[in-house]
């Protein structure tokens, strides 16, 4: 626990660091606050237009969640088609590697295109750039499942559902957390990167506006608030890996002895 | 269908009263397993001819890699033979859904249960206690599952996880959950193989008492003459790759056996004709 404590303290104070670092070299060095402000005064902005920034980041996370959930419903439906048969396996792989490869800033114009400027296109987004890890890992799990645990079951004539529910899917939980993982941070950069090309609200407009109006400061604070959500997230879909699939790490808050 | 699934209820009516009758017997008609095609094809068992009565208890012994452990997967329709006949109760192995427990060499206990839910899995999975899994898991079955633990020592690990055993409490476990459902045919595939010669006595103690308690058909596969002496009514020995029968012996040992007895003269002596026996076909 005392180890945790100082691992803890130090991630801290690197933290800290950084942004005392940033400081003491941006008045060392005389650095305009047009090229790159303090963090003192992008806490402040922060604090002075939180009441206006709140809505768009409201946005910004309903965007980046729906975009998520609707990824991990198309990803997992893919990931369990792919990963318990060899053949489509073999058959859907290269589409899918090819669809993997596309920039997914390239499928926004055409998101726009499609569905006009907003939260739609932010929503897909945020979909289409994480249902690959989703469906890779999950693939990889179910296809990488020990035979040995699979024929427990056939003796005892389980049907093919019955496998995959009780020993494919809880196998594969580890690398489903590990997909979601990547997943919510790349729906954040899917539903930004929308927003900063076609919507007139969100982080990502909030950024572009102010930019272009160089309020310097204003875009640092935006950049702050979505690192800030990113942690968030991910340190949610830590706690939640934890306790579904503490098997796997052998973590010490589920040993009785 | 309608009349096959007719015949599988009274079928297993018929157990469910304990009537012998109806257990499983075993028979491969000239069953061979060949695996691969054409050039690269590789027998794994030449035309085998097997056959146990319900309630017997027939050990498996030979040279590494001589289809024992095909024949159980034969019997327990994780593979169909190439050419012949595998019949379980009088029936094709694949015709209808066996009560089988299985034990495999690797305990393959599921690392995401604790022991219970991995010893009470068959209960999920197979009829009739499938259809009150859900009712039942906490109250009759758990109790159920809690007396066999109980039986092989591991009353107080119920709900560790398996990576908190050692090896020979997971070969408990595995025992379990294949003895939960009530098996009438259960096939061990080197069960005892990588645990210590105490260890391995204890169990084949406890093995011979769950074996007498209920009687079910036995197919063991197995390195250990001595194994296959204090446990099996018949032993058979079978020749190197690609595998047949070559000597079919009854143990005239009435049953229960004292766990000495592996030291006697005469047991020494089976053994002994046994292993010559095995050293001959391995050339």
């Amino acid at each position: 626990m005392t180890e945790n404590t100082r691992i803890r303290m130090m991630s801290f104070s690197l933290i800290f660091g950084f942004f005392l670092m940033w400081e003491v070299l941006c008045v060392l060095l005389n650095v305009s606050d047009l090229v790159l402000p303090r963090p003192s005064e992008i806490l402040v902005t922060l604090w002075v237009k939180f009441p206006i920034l709140l809505p768009h980041i409201l946005q910004t996370l309903y965007s980046t969640l729906t975009g998520f959930v609707l990824g991990v419903i198309i990803g997992t439906a893919l990931g369990v088609m792919v990963g318990t048969s060899k053949v489509a396996y073999a058959v859907a792989y290269p589409l899918l590697v090819g669809f993997s490869s596309i920039p997914k800033v390239a499928v926004v114009p055409i998101f726009v295109l499609w569905f006009g400027s907003g939260t739609t296109p932010a929503i897909l987004t945020a979909m289409v750039i994480c249902v690959f890890p989703i469906v890779v890992n999950i693939a990889t799990g179910l296809a990488t499942t020990e035979p040995d645990l699979e024929d427990v079951l056939k003796t005892l004539g389980a049907s093919k559902s019955e496998i995959l529910w009780n020993v494919g899917l809880p196998r594969t939980m580890p690398y489903f957390f590990a997909a979601l993982k990547v997943a919510i941070t790349l729906s954040f950069v899917g539903a930004v990167l929308s927003e900063t090309v076609a919507s007139n609200r969100g982080i990502g407009n909030v950024m572009m506006t102010a930019s272009s109006n160089f309020q310097v400061s204003l875009v640092f604070a935006g950049l702050i608030i979505l690192a800030l959500l990113g942690v968030a997230l991910y340190a949610l879909f830590s706690w939640l890996e934890r306790r579904v699939t503490g098997w796997a790490t052998r973590g010490n808050d589920i040993t009785i002895t | 269908m309608n009349i096959a699934n007719h015949h599988e209820q009274a079928v297993d009516a018929a157990q469910k009263i304990g009537s012998v009758s109806n257990r499983y017997a075993v028979e491969l008609q000239a069953a061979s397993v060949v695996f691969g095609k054409g050039a690269e094809a590789v027998t794994a068992l030449s035309p085998t001819s097997l056959k146990m009565d319900a309630g017997d208890f027939v050990a498996l012994v030979g040279p590494s890699g001589c289809g024992k452990s095909t024949i159980l997967r034969l019997v327990s329709n994780l593979i169909q033979p190439s050419s012949g006949v595998v019949l379980v109760g009088g029936r094709e192995a694949a015709a209808k859904q066996l009560r089988i427990g299985m034990a495999f060499q690797n305990p393959t206990m599921l690392p995401w249960l604790t022991i219970e839910q991995n010893v009470m899995m068959p209960l999920k999975i197979v009829p009739p206690f499938k259809t009150t899994f859900y009712k039942d898991r906490k109250g009759a079955f758990r109790d159920r599952v809690h007396n066999l633990l109980e039986q092989v020592g591991l009353k107080d690990f119920a709900s560790h996880f398996p990576w908190q055993l050692s090896g020979g409490m997971l070969q408990r476990s595995n025992l379990c959950r294949a003895l939960i459902h009530e098996p009438d045919l259960l096939l061990l595939d080197e069960p005892f193989g990588a645990l210590d010669q105490f260890t391995r006595e204890e169990l084949w103690q406890i093995l011979q008492d769950l074996y007498l308690d209920r009687k079910p058909t036995v197919l063991l596969v197995t390195h250990d003459l001595r194994e296959a002496g204090f446990l099996a009514k018949r032993i058979c020995v079978m020749s190197a790759r690609p595998g047949r029968i070559i000597s079919d012996e009854t143990v005239n040992i009435p049953q229960p056996r004292d766990i000495g007895m592996i030291y006697s003269s005469e047991f020494v002596e089976m053994t002994q004709g046994l292993r010559e026996l095995i050293a001959q076909v391995r050339k």
